[in-house]
C-alpha cells in the first residue's frame, strides 16, 4: 500500500497532474472574486496578511517539509526583504521595483552565506544556527537608528505601482499580493515536480540514502535554504510596501514561530497546505485578539493540543481519517461477501 | 576605576550569568540526552523559579532557605507533569512536533504565569546581606554573586555525584546511550525521560532563583536567559556536560566584556555572533563528538 502511493506520486499519473491544474485554477477563481464578496476593509486586510504569510509558508515548507530541515531564523530574511526595499527607496530614492530584486538577491546571498555551514550542522544545531541569526538580524534592525529608524521604524515608503496603477488601497494590495501567491505556489508546484523535488524527498526520507543514490545533499539543501529564504524577502518587500512603515517588533522570534507553526498546521511537505496554515494560524491569531490579556495563553493552548492530536497537520489528518474509513468500509464489506 | 579594574569587573559579572547559562544550559543537555528533544519549555522553568521565590519570600515571608526548596521542588513537579501528560501523549514522535509542542507548553505557562503575577519587573531581597566585597583587583563582588558561584558549583557536584554513583543516574545515561537496550536490562526508560524533566526543572528553578536577586525577576524573564543557556549548551556541544559548563562561562564572559568594551546596546549581538563563528569553525561545539544520528 504504502509503497504504491510512493510510486504514483513519483510518476506522476495524468490524473493528478490534471487535479494540481484544476487546483490552480480554482485558486486563480476564488482569488479574483473574492473581493466582490469582501466589502470590510478590515477583511481585506486580514486576506493580505495571510497571503503575505502564504508566500513565506511555502518557502519554509520547501525547507522543512521537503529538505526536512529546521529554521527558526525566517523572520530575519522577511525582515531583510522589508528593510532593504524600505532603506532603498526611502533613503536612497531607489525605484521599487529594482529595490525588491536587490533585496531578494541580497537576502538570498546573505541565506547563502549563512546557510553554507549552517546547512552542515545537523539537528539541533542548525535551529540554534538560525535562530541566533535571527535574533542578531532583529536587534540590528533596532540598533543601526541611522539607517533603519531604530525601534521606531522606518515611515513613509512608497506604495508599489506599474505605470499609472498604484498599488495605494487594500483592494488593489490584495490582486497584487495574491497575484504573487499564485505565482510563488506555481513555481513551487513545478520545482516540487522536478527533479530537483524528487531529490528533496529523498532528502527528507534519508539523507545517508539519498547521498549513495548520487544526490548531491548539501548542496540541494543551501540551495532550497536560499530560495526559501528569497521567498520570504519577497513577501517582506510586499509587506513594507503595502503597510508603507516597518518597525523591528514585527520580525522578532515569534515571527519566525508563527510561521513553522503554519507549516506544521498546514501539513509538513504539503503545497495546499501551506496556504491552509497561513490562512488558519492568521486568523485564529486575529481572532484571539478578541481574547486580549489571554492572548498567549490561548495561543499556546491551542498550538499544545494542535500538536498531541493533530500532529500531521490538520489537511493530512481528516486526509486520513477519510482514507480509514474507506478502508474500514472495503474490509467490512469483504467480510460480509465472504459470510453472506 | 583603570580599565584593569574595569576588565576585573566585566570578568567578575560575566562569570556570575555565565554560571547561570551553564545550569540552563545543564537542563537543556539531560533532556536532549533522554529524548532528542529541545526542551523550550526550559525557559519557563527559570521565570517559574525566580517567582516562586518572589511570591514564597516576598508576598508569603517564608523563610528564604524553605522557599528555595520549595521553589525547587514546585518547578520539579511541573517539569515532571510536563512530560507525564502532553509529551507522553502526543501522538506523534517526531522530533520537530515535540519541539514546537514544548513552544506551545511554554506560551501557556508564560500565559499562565503572567496572568498570577502581572508583567511587572519584581525583586528578591538577596540570600545574605547586600554590602559589596571590594576584591584587590580593584573590583566590587555582591555577597549574592559569590552565593550564585558557590551554588553553581554545588550543583555541578550533586549531577556528577548522580550520574556517576547512584543507580537512578546511571539508569538515565544507560537510556541517554540506547534506550532498546535500557529498556532491555530493565531500566524504566518512561520514569527516567520524566526524572530528566523534572531534573531540569529543579535546574531551571535554581537558576532562576539564584539569578533573581540581582538581576529582579519577571514573568518572562526565562526567555533570553533560557535560549542564552541553549546557544550555551551548543557552544559547549550538545549534551555534554563539560561543555555546557564551557560554553556557559564562555558565553558569559565574552558577552559581559562586549557589552562592557563594545556597547551595551550590542551584547545580544556579540554573544550569538561568537556562537555562529564557533559553530562554523568547530561545527560539534567545543567539547563536542558530533551528534548521534538516530537512523
Amino acid at each position: 500500500m504504502e509503497n504504491r502511493k510512493e510510486y504514483e506520486e513519483v510518476s506522476m499519473p495524468r490524473s493528478l497532474r490534471h487535479k494540481d491544474v484544476i487546483c490552480f485554477a480554482i485558486l486563480a477563481v476564488v482569488i479574483t472574486l473574492i473581493p466582490v464578496f469582501v466589502e470590510s476593509k478590515y477583511h481585506l486586510i486580514v486576506l493580505n496578511i495571510i497571503g503575505l504569510n502564504t508566500i513565506v509558508v511555502v518557502g519554509l515548507n520547501l525547507l522543512i517539509g521537503f529538505a526536512g530541515q529546521i529554521s527558526l531564523g525566517h523572520a530575519a530574511f522577511y525582515g531583510l526583504g522589508s528593510y532593504f526595499s524600505g532603506i532603498l527607496t526611502v533613503n536612497y530614492g531607489f525605484p521599487h521595483w529594482p529595490a525588491m530584486v536587490v533585496a531578494m538577491v541580497t537576502t538570498g546571498g546573505i541565506a547563502y552565506l549563512i546557510g553554507y555551514p549552517a546547512l552542515k550542522l545537523r539537528g539541533h544545531y542548525l535551529v540554534m544556527a538560525t535562530l541566533g541569526f535571527g535574533i542578531i538580524i532583529n536587534i540590528l534592525m533596532g540598533e543601526l537608528e541611522q539607517f533603519t529608524g531604530g525601534h521606531d521604524g522606518l515611515i513613509g515608503i512608497p506604495p508599489l505601482s506599474i505605470g499609472s496603477l498604484t498599488f495605494d488601497n487594500d483592494l488593489k494590495s490584495f490582486y497584487l499580493i495574491w497575484t504573487f501567491v499564485f505565482f510563488c505556489m506555481l513555481a513551487a508546484r513545478n520545482l516540487l515536480r522536478s527533479r530537483v523535488g524528487r531529490a528533496l524527498r529523498a532528502i527528507h526520507g534519508s539523507e545517508v540514502a539519498a547521498n549513495s543514490l548520487g544526490v548531491n545533499t548539501a548542496s540541494y539543501k543551501v540551495k532550497v535554504f536560499v530560495l526559501s529564504a528569497m521567498f520570504a524577502s519577497v513577501s517582506g518587500s510586499l509587506y513594507a510596501h503595502y503597510i508603507t512603515f516597518i518597525s523591528p517588533s514585527t520580525y522578532d522570534f515569534y515571527y519566525s514561530i508563527q510561521v513553522v507553526t503554519m507549516v506544521i498546521v498546514g501539513g509538513m511537505g504539503s503545497l495546499w497546505g501551506s496556504l491552509f496554515g497561513a490562512a488558519v494560524l492568521s486568523l485564529i491569531s486575529e481572532a484571539l485578539h478578541v481574547a486580549k490579556q489571554y492572548h498567549v495563553i490561548a495561543y499556546g493552548v491551542f498550538l499544545s493540543l494542535m500538536l498531541i492530536f493533530l500532529p500531521e497537520g490538520v489537511l493530512v489528518s481528516i486526509h486520513h481519517f477519510y482514507q480509514n474509513r474507506k478502508l474500514k468500509k472495503l474490509l467490512a464489506a469483504e467480510k460480509g461477501g465472504l459470510t453472506g | 576605576m583603570g580599565l584593569s579594574e574595569q576588565i576585573a569587573q566585566f570578568i567578575i559579572t560575566g562569570l556570575s550569568i555565565g554560571a547561570i547559562y551553564a545550569i540552563v544550559a545543564m537542563g537543556f543537555n539531560i533532556i536532549h540526552n533522554a529524548t532528542g528533544v529541545v526542551n523550550f519549555v526550559q525557559c519557563e522553568f527559570i521565570s517559574l523559579g525566580g517567582m516562586f521565590m518572589y511570591t514564597l519570600v516576598v508576598l508569603l515571608r517564608v523563610p528564604m532557605f524553605i522557599s528555595f526548596f520549595m521553589s525547587m521542588a514546585a518547578v520539579a513537579l511541573i517539569g515532571a507533569l510536563i512530560e507525564r501528560g502532553p509529551i507522553r501523549y502526543a501522538r506523534s514522535k517526531e522530533i520537530i512536533i515535540l519541539i514546537f509542542l514544548t513552544i506551545g507548553l511554554s506560551g501557556t505557562l508564560r500565559g499562565t504565569a503572567q496572568q498570577i503575577w502581572g508583567t511587572d519587573n519584581v525583586g528578591v531581597p538577596a540570600f545574605s546581606g547586600e554590602n559589596p566585597i571590594h576584591l584587590p583587583v580593584g573590583a566590587t563582588l555582591l555577597p549574592q554573586h559569590i552565593w550564585v558561584f558557590g551554588v553553581t558549583v554545588l550543583v555541578m557536584l550533586a549531577l556528577r555525584h548522580f550520574f556517576k554513583n547512584t543507580m537512578s543516574g546511571k539508569a538515565m545515561r544507560a537510556t541517554a546511550v540506547n534506550r532498546k537496550a535500557a529498556a532491555l536490562v530493565g531500566v524504566s526508560v518512561d520514569r527516567m525521560v520524566m526524572l530528566s524533566f523534572a531534573l531540569s526543572g529543579a535546574l531551571g528553578a535554581v537558576a532562576g532563583m539564584i539569578i533573581a536577586p540581582i538581576s529582579t525577576t519577571s514573568y518572562d524573564t526565562g526567555i533570553m536567559l533560557g535560549l542564552k543557556g541553549f546557544a550555551a549548551a551548543i557552544l559547549g556541544g550538545y549534551g555534554s556536560f563539560s561543555g555546557a559548563i564551557i560554553g556557559g562561562i564562555m558565553l558569559g564572559v565574552l558577552e559581559s566584556l562586549g557589552a562592557g568594551l563594545i556597547s551595551s546596546q550590542y551584547k545580544d549581538v556579540i554573544a550569538f555572533l561568537v556562537l555562529l563563528l564557533v559553530l562554523f569553525l568547530r561545527p560539534t561545539g567545543i567539547m563536542g563528538h558530533g551528534e548521534s544520528e538516530r537512523v
